[in-house]
């Protein structure tokens, strides 16, 4: 089986039946909200188009974290990158952006904290979350605030690590954590059944936004992860009423892998 | 004994010595290099006050100047590594001038492609492996991600290994405890009669009496 594949995964008879990917995201639009909490976004990017809103989470001098708007864009490219597969494959999403890397901030996880919380209190029904933080002590928080996501629902999906290692929020039930597969198909996913790794999405070779107007290739989980936030965004354009768990089961039973997901 | 074989002997007791642990990085980037059939492999520091990456480990283009360069952590391939935890790679890099101009700058080879790794040892991110322009023949897939991602695991822990001996070092060169301690240790090399051991356990068996 070609690495980032999964075996076969059976579903029960009559959802089999009943929950096809036509059913899930056929002919789906309209504008769901979907926030990239990240380096910024470049608006304006042809691969990323219009950027709805977006705000930064800075530290002040005495050490507080305050929510400002960002007038800075993107500074490093990674959250473009993230923004642009999400347009790629959910084209009439509403894209937000919450900074919270770049320009002398290294992934803090306080920073990664009150980003995500102020993203998820805005009510953004999908969460791209390419970055995890491995401090021990922001781990309960932050199960509580994906959690809270879960409860009021918005998706949070978070890229995954290739090997055990122990970082959040991915490794939380509550928020969909996505692998890399190889395959060119941005509309294959294949559901693991083996977690914490969820899914596995195309992550090998990507061509992504990059800074200025660009494009590069890119292989890693934090580009597969978007490709999961767009598919989300996609099935709740269409079924604006499913919980974030009824959108993993159906992502999980429309998977490649699944049988007769078609 | 001279203050620097005492160093030295203290820094074996307490942690190692920094030049095994810099031949463990240098054979783990020289090794990095010839699997991935790349042109140079690097693992940098991230010195957190700083906010920087400092080189510490180069194998193949700038070896030989590099170590001990710096640069601002936030920014670059090996920052978006560092910054996300996350490993990725990054191809056709000359397309993009801003880039080529900075690195071009900063260590004078401008590569096309990076492989970008984040040394993750237990809470903490160390730093970062990086490979550059791996051979074009071989694809970089998944396995090829975990693969880095395990020399990675491997590099972190040399990484750590090295700071510690660069603590020890650094307190053995002070006025504290462990200074002490380390005088002491490098002394009973000379011990022939027993007689520091012999006092130095009945000091261990006083200072547990007390914590009890």
């Amino acid at each position: 089986m070609p690495a980032g594949e999964a075996p076969s995964i059976d579903a029960p008879g009559p959802w089999r039946e009943a929950l096809t990917r036509e059913w899930a995201i056929g002919g789906s639009s309209g504008a769901v909200d979907v926030c990239i909490v990240d380096s910024g976004i470049e608006a304006g990017h042809p691969l990323v188009g219009p950027v709805a809103s977006a705000s930064a989470v800075v530290r002040a001098e005495d050490g507080s974290i305050a929510i400002v708007d960002d007038e800075l864009g993107d500074v490093v490219g990674h959250g473009t990158a993230c923004a642009g597969i999400v347009r790629s494959i959910a084209q009439d999403c509403r894209l937000h952006s919450v900074r919270v890397l770049g320009a002398g901030n290294t992934g803090a996880g306080d920073l990664i904290l009150a980003g995500l919380r102020h993203a998820i209190g805005a009510g953004h029904r999908v969460v791209n979350l390419s970055l995890s933080t491995t401090k021990r002590r922001f781990a309960e928080e932050l199960h509580e605030l994906a959690d809270d996501a879960y409860f009021q629902g918005t998706v949070i999906v978070a890229s995954a690590h290739n090997l055990p290692v122990d970082s959040y929020p991915w490794r939380f039930s509550s928020v969909i954590s996505v692998g890399s597969h190889e395959r060119r198909d941005p509309l294959a996913w294949f559901a693991n059944p083996d977690p914490p790794v969820e899914l596995f999405a195309r992550g090998v070779d990507v061509d992504v936004a990059w800074l200025g107007g660009a494009t590069l290739r890119c292989t890693g989980n934090s580009f597969a992860a978007p490709h999961v936030a767009g598919i989300s965004a996609l099935v709740l354009a269409k079924h604006p009423e499913l919980t974030p768990y009824q959108v993993k089961t159906v992502l999980r039973l429309t998977a490649t892998n699944t049988e007769g997901h078609a | 004994m001279s203050d620097e074989r005492a160093e030295a002997a203290a820094a074996g007791v307490l942690g190692g010595d920094e030049e095994t642990f810099r031949a463990l990085l240098q054979s783990i980037v020289d090794v990095a290099r010839a699997i991935f059939g790349a042109q140079a492999s690097s693992i940098f520091l991230y010195d957190e006050e700083a906010d920087e990456l400092v080189f510490e480990a180069v194998s193949g283009q700038g070896g030989d100047t590099l170590v001990g360069t710096r640069f601002p952590s936030s920014t670059g391939i090996a920052g978006f590594a560092l910054v996300t935890r996350q490993p990725l790679v990054v191809d056709d890099l000359l397309k993009d001038p801003r880039f080529s101009r900075e690195r071009a700058a900063s260590t004078g080879y401008v590569p096309d492609s990076i492989v970008a790794s984040p040394l993750l040892h237990d809470e903490r991110v160390l730093g970062v492996l990086s490979v550059l322009d791996r051979a074009s023949d071989r694809p970089f897939g998944v396995a090829e991600l975990e693969l880095l991602s395990r020399f990675s695991t491997q590099a972190a822990i040399g990484l750590d290994l090295l700071l510690r001996a660069r603590r020890a070092r650094s307190a053995l060169a002070g006025d504290g405890s462990a200074a002490l301690v380390a005088r002491v240790a490098s002394l009973l090399d000379e011990d022939d009669g027993g007689e520091g051991v012999a006092l130095l356990e009945a000091l261990e068996r006083v200072l547990a009496s007390r914590r009890a």
